[in-house]
């Protein structure tokens, strides 16, 4: 059976890179990638992007991406899942690999999303991910959608506003080591406590900001002689499409399926995972998150941050490089950024707070409200 | 929204129209003609009911474009009376006092209103039973 390995990595600074193009950005982490690699082409280029059709008016993305990287005639798809596009791009390539057809390719996420100007656009944008007929319809924003679920939950489970705070507080601290992290900065409670309501009770400091980013992964099925990271499982899994059908709203039921079938072909149990890249689009979507991955049970993800277990020195080190809150989450890219992240600090070349020796990471990319959900397992030496 | 795709859904928005699965029973407020939860085509489309509760809801603070001059308005996750659940707005009510489990009753309003010379799109809307 093939094996699967990352053996080079790019990223681009999160930020809002204006004198840029979509295409421009994605090819910037492609060949800082290629680079590292000591690659000069690769057999298919894979493009994780949700946006670039309404913000960027540019579709057949994929084959603009090679041309700006210089890598005419490579074969290439753009994938598209919302915000686990990155992700979905991942599993994508490393089917093509399983496959046997290509030996070394290219994953690229990208989102170039300051092109939309004004806050409505971007909001609107954003909310095409849930469905336009039954919940857009209502003058819904994504965030709405994420404030349901909070406003639930804390209801079930007795959840003060401080509670989340101490998640974004987490993210801001662990991104002010990382040079690509968006927000670089600290915040206290207070300032997430008096921060504006978007859509209530999700707060200003509960969201993760809109910024521009890319970041790549090259691929092989050929083991690398230096300490080579494995794509050791790949697990997906959709759920019911809209909100209002789901039967648990406060369960992330395809992120626990894609954890599952991740973890079997991994062969690894929660237990064994030294660290997580969890998508925190919202707060609250971290704390589900943890619940799906299997480390806590429904209800209580919120006591891993009320017990500091999120920290880098806790028993789950969580986000790292300071998770969509405040690394940031340039849509399209997130999955691929967060599978770079682990693959570097399996390396012990982390961009963010540097753990002792950890062997297996694991990341958790969600597209739509949770609809359709990745989770990648990276095994170390 | 286009003409073509309002007018597809027009059934739902105005009369709270679903599907009923005759094969596994699964009932959607989605017009579907193959069943979401078995896939059979067996289908047939049931009105829901106007009654139910609130299960959550959020006050909207920051629009998508189009619904800025409702803001802030609030958003309700309903269960109505057949345990089935939808999304609405709740109006004519304090954003304040929304609370969950509060009864509610669909009305008949105006949504939104595309531009100058787009269409004006109606639906259902909920607000407090007195």
């Amino acid at each position: 059976m093939v094996s699967v390995y990352i053996t080079g990595v790019g990223m681009t600074k999160i930020d809002k890179h204006w004198d840029t193009t979509v295409s421009e950005l994605a090819s910037e982490a492609l060949r800082i990638a290629l680079n590292e690699a000591g690659m000069e082409s690769v057999d298919a280029v894979f493009v994780g992007n949700m946006l670039s059709g309404i913000v960027n008016s540019q579709e057949n993305l994929a084959s603009l991406v090679v041309s700006y990287a210089g890598l005419y005639g490579t074969p290439a798809f753009k994938v598209e899942a919302a915000c686990a596009s990155g992700a979905a791009a991942i599993a994508s390539a490393f089917i093509s690999l399983k496959s046997g057809m290509f030996k070394d390719v290219a994953v690229v996420g990208v989102e170039k999303m300051s092109d939309e100007t004004s806050v409505e656009g971007i909001t609107r944008a954003l909310a095409t991910a849930a469905d336009s007929e039954y919940e857009l319809y209502h003058g819904v924003s994504f965030t709405a959608l994420n404030a349901l679920i909070m406003q639930r939950y804390s209801y079930e489970f007795n959840v003060k506003p401080e509670d989340y705070g101490l998640w974004s507080i987490q993210m801001h601290k662990n991104a002010t080591m990382n040079p690509y992290a968006q927000l670089r900065f600290e915040i206290t409670m207070e300032k997430y406590l008096s921060s504006q309501w978007i859509s209530k009770p999700i707060r200003f400091m509960d969201c993760s900001p809109v910024g521009d980013g890319a970041a790549a992964l090259i691929l092989s099925s050929k083991k690398p002689k230096d300490s080579p990271i494995e794509i050791a499982g790949v697990g997906m899994a959709t759920d019911k499409f809209q909100s209002f059908l789901r039967e648990d709203l406060l369960t992330l039921a395809a992120a626990k399926i894609a954890a599952k079938r991740a973890y079997n072909m991994a062969n690894i149990r929660p237990e064994d995972i030294d660290m997580v890249e969890v998508h925190d689009a919202f707060t609250i979507m971290g704390v589900l998150s943890l619940e799906a991955l299997g480390l806590a049970e429904r209800g209580e993800g919120i006591e891993l941050l009320k017990n500091g277990d999120i920290k880098p020195d806790g028993t789950i080190p969580t986000n790292l490089a300071g998770g969509l809150k405040a690394r940031g989450h340039p849509v399209g890219a997130t999955g691929v950024y967060q599978v770079a992240e682990l693959s570097l600090q399996l390396r012990g070349t982390p961009v963010g707070v540097k753990l002792d020796n950890p062997n297996i990471g694991v990341a958790l990319n969600l597209g739509g409200l949770a609809s359709n959900c990745y989770v990648t397992v990276l095994k170390g030496e | 929204m286009s003409v073509p795709k309002y007018w597809r859904i027009i059934p739902h928005y105005y009369r709270l129209e679903g599907t009923i699965c005759k094969n596994c029973g699964y009932k959607t407020p989605l017009i579907r003609k193959i069943c979401p939860n078995c896939g059979s085509d067996d289908v047939e489309r049931v009105r829901l009911p106007r009654e139910g509760e609130v299960y959550s809801y959020t006050v909207v603070y920051s629009p998508p474009e189009g619904f800025e001059r409702h803001n802030p308005y609030v958003i309700g996750l309903i269960k109505l009376k057949d345990g089935t659940k939808i999304l609405g707005q709740i109006v004519d009510v304090d954003p304040e006092e929304v609370k969950i489990g509060l009864k509610v009753r669909m009305t008949f309003r105006r949504i939104s209103v595309d531009g100058k010379s787009g269409i004006i799109q109606y639906g259902y809307k909920f607000k407090p039973v007195k």
